[in-house]
């Protein structure tokens, strides 16, 4: 019994905007750190959904790729935020702004 | 023997490469000797190839040697090399000759300077710039020694550049020369435009092709530039303050051969001029224009080399009135005459400056023929020579001048005639002031030097230039009489070049002598004036006015009418035109970029979630678009 690729767009969707939103609203940067993992997996879904709908593997390579940004990104983002936690425990992403103009 | 003609310009450049290389080892005075043996061989090569050149029957004198291409553009191949004919081997002939001499001079008058050898290394590079001017065989090269001629008279005449008169004079004489180097420049572009040669046999063999209008703007933009090298009015005042140079370069320079140039270029081009009558006639009135005016400036000044300076001024305005007349062989007749009594009156001059400590001020001078007869002597035989007492050299070469001057127009005889009393009266009135009457000056009582503090003649190395020239001025008159058809050998000698195309008129011989009558009498005339007026006289104010002393105030007016709008308009410039209109320009962009940065930076506020605000509200925006577009 297969699911309809509706839901599974439904889910991803709904993922996605959790994601949006939480990176909007939240200020843990560890936690807005996951609500972009969030979006990225929720596109990760779309691809593979839409690879099993239309029978192109194209769409699983894509993901393949996508999984290695977001390691390389995981490697950088939580050096950063490591660092800037070391010199200021307990910051927000809003005590991080240095670079207004 | 024609074929050493380049030894001529190329002995004087082996000197200067020498002084250049080894003058400070050689020092002084052997420095100064080597430069005048340069000079003296130049001289005697010259002697040989004049010679030569006589062997050669009249109608093949005219000798074009080739030395070597100095560049060849499209069609345009300019050559370098030596035209050896009559009128340029005259020239060689007297550049040498009055070089030898007064570098000769110059090792006695330049004895205690510090820059000796730099003296006489400007020297010789002079005499080659020179040469190359009159041996050319094309205009260009022609322009080269032009030019030449024109910076080493910028370094000798600022060579004390420690004074600011003379560095300023210097200047002058530079700006000046250059205002007519651009006439000549552009009748350089004209006749290359016209004719494609810019060698002399080639363009004068196609003048036949121009049109009136092109020959004469040829002819008058050359004269430009013969203004301006030659001092002639509007742009004689430079040569009044090149006095400043010393005296040995006052005489060579701006007495004998530079100035002279530009009549030399008329002569060459008198093809040019033999089809435009009318821009010779311009040349002949501008001559004589200058020529009374120089003569009359010369009767209010105080400066021993100042009234020379004018009386130059007066004779080049001579010169140019006899080529504009036509007559290129009184032309160079009167270049021959004064190259040797001016250089003798300057060297004179440069002696008693030098006997008097440095002082240029005739009305502080005063008895000092007892104390130096030979100088005064040379002096007098100068005076009369330029006044055209007969049967001196000035004589001769004037009155050529004048009978040609009255066969083109009585008027044009007048002024000449009436320059020639003054010009007789201004010379007595120095040679009186400086010579005769109190002495009005105290000597010295310096036991250190030689003469006991009293003026003397100078040593021997300087007084005999003095004496050659002497001779020469009072002989020199013999090389052209009119008198005789075989006596007149400078006219026979320079017609394969000009004989063509000289205007000839045939005086009766009881008319040729009437002239010689009126013009000594003038010349009689304008010395006794002289004696009546200045004898045991210092000041006469009223023969002394103000406008004769400032020249006709040229200068002044020179001052007042380009100088001072243009020093106006400078300041205007610096203070409005760049401070509002050109700083303003680059501070508006400035402030336009920094408001443009203040207004936008605040779109940077470093927080992340406006940020990623901004990235959410612009993917909406472009899907909402995507999604109507594909609807619509």
């Amino acid at each position: 019994m297969s699911v309809a690729a509706s839901w599974y767009l439904t889910l991803a969707a709904v993922l996605f905007t959790i994601g949006a939103v939480g990176l909007l609203v939240r200020r843990n940067v560890l936690v807005m750190f996951m609500c972009i993992e969030l979006m990225l997996n929720a596109a990760n879904l779309t691809f593979v959904t839409f690879a099993r709908e239309l029978n192109d593997l194209g769409g699983q390579v894509a993901v393949f790729f996508v999984l290695v940004v977001a390691a390389a990104e995981v490697v950088v983002g939580l050096g950063i935020i490591v660092s800037i936690f070391r010199r200021r425990p307990g910051a927000t992403a809003d005590d991080a702004n240095m670079l207004k103009g | 023997m024609i074929h050493a003609a380049f030894l001529i310009p190329t002995l004087p450049l082996a000197g200067f490469c020498l002084l250049a290389l080894f003058g400070r080892r050689l020092g002084n005075p052997l420095a100064g000797y080597v430069a005048t043996g340069a000079i003296a061989g130049s001289f005697v090569v010259t002697v040989l190839v004049f010679a030569a050149l006589f062997t050669h029957a009249p109608a093949s004198r005219i000798v074009v040697e080739p030395w070597f291409t100095w560049f060849s553009v499209d069609r345009l191949s300019v050559s370098v090399g030596l035209q050896i004919d009559p009128l340029s081997m005259t020239m060689a002939a007297f550049v040498t000759g009055v070089s030898a001499l007064i570098h000769l001079y110059s090792i006695g008058y330049m004895a205690h300077d510090r820059q000796f050898t730099k003296f006489f290394l400007y020297l010789n590079l002079f005499v080659f710039s020179m040469l190359m001017l009159v041996l050319s065989d094309n205009f260009l090269v022609l322009f080269f020694g032009w030019e030449g001629v024109g910076v080493c008279s910028y370094f000798l005449i600022a060579f004390w550049f420690e004074r600011p008169t003379a560095a300023s004079a210097g200047k002058k004489a530079m700006i000046y020369n250059r205002i007519g180097d651009a006439g000549f420049l552009v009748a350089l572009f004209l006749i290359y435009e016209r004719t494609g040669s810019l060698q002399f046999t080639q363009v004068f063999a196609r003048l036949g092709h121009l049109s009136g209008s092109n020959l004469a703007a040829i002819a008058l933009l050359l004269f430009v530039g013969a203004v301006g090298k030659s001092a002639q009015l509007p742009l004689f005042p430079w040569l009044a303050d090149a006095m400043e140079g010393p005296t040995p370069v006052s005489a060579l320079i701006h007495a004998a051969t530079m100035v002279t140039a530009g009549v030399y270029l008329m002569c060459r081009i008198n093809p040019v001029l033999h089809l435009s009558p009318d821009a010779a006639h311009t040349i002949a009135w501008i001559g004589v224009a200058t020529a009374f005016i120089g003569a009359t400036a010369g009767c209010a000044q105080t400066d021993i080399k100042k009234v020379l300076a004018y009386s130059t001024i007066s004779q080049l305005g001579y010169m140019f009135l006899a080529a504009g007349c036509g007559a290129y062989t009184a032309a160079i007749f009167l270049m021959l005459a004064p190259a040797f009594y001016k250089a003798l009156l300057f060297l004179g001059a440069g002696s008693v400056i030098h006997a008097m400590d440095d002082e240029q001020d005739i009305k502080k001078m005063g008895a000092l023929a007892a104390l130096m007869p030979l100088t005064a002597f040379s002096f007098l035989i100068g005076w009369f020579s330029i006044a055209g007492v007969p049967p001196l050299s000035g004589f001769w070469a004037k009155g050529a001048v004048l009978e040609n001057a009255w066969a083109v127009s009585p008027a044009l005889w007048a002024a000449g005639a009436l320059t020639a009393v003054i010009t007789a009266y201004y010379m007595g009135r120095e040679y009186l002031l400086v010579f005769t009457g109190e002495a009005r000056w105290t000597a010295r009582h310096d036991p250190a030097s030689h003469s006991g503090g009293q003026p003397t003649d100078p040593r021997r190395v300087m007084t005999f230039p003095l004496v050659v020239l002497s001779v020469c001025s009072v002989f020199g008159g013999l090389i052209d009489i009119p008198w005789h058809p075989h006596l007149d050998f400078l006219a026979r000698w320079l017609a394969p070049v000009v004989g063509a195309n000289e205007l000839v008129h045939h005086e009766t011989s009881g008319a040729v002598v009437g002239f010689a009558v009126v013009e000594g009498a003038l010349a009689v005339t304008g010395v006794a004036l002289a004696l009546v007026l200045w004898r045991g006289v210092v000041n006469r104010p009223a023969l002394e006015p103000r406008f004769l002393l400032l020249a006709w105030c040229i200068d002044t007016a020179y001052d007042r009418f380009i100088a001072r709008p243009s020093e106006a308009m400078a300041a205007f410039t610096a203070s409005v035109l760049e401070v509002r209109v050109i700083d303003g320009a680059v501070n508006a962009v400035a402030g336009l970029a920094r408001a443009t940065g203040s207004r936008a930076r605040r779109l940077q506020t470093g927080y992340v979630r406006s940020y990623a605000l901004g990235l959410v509200a612009g993917t909406v925006v472009l899907i909402a678009y995507l999604l109507v577009r594909v609807k619509g």
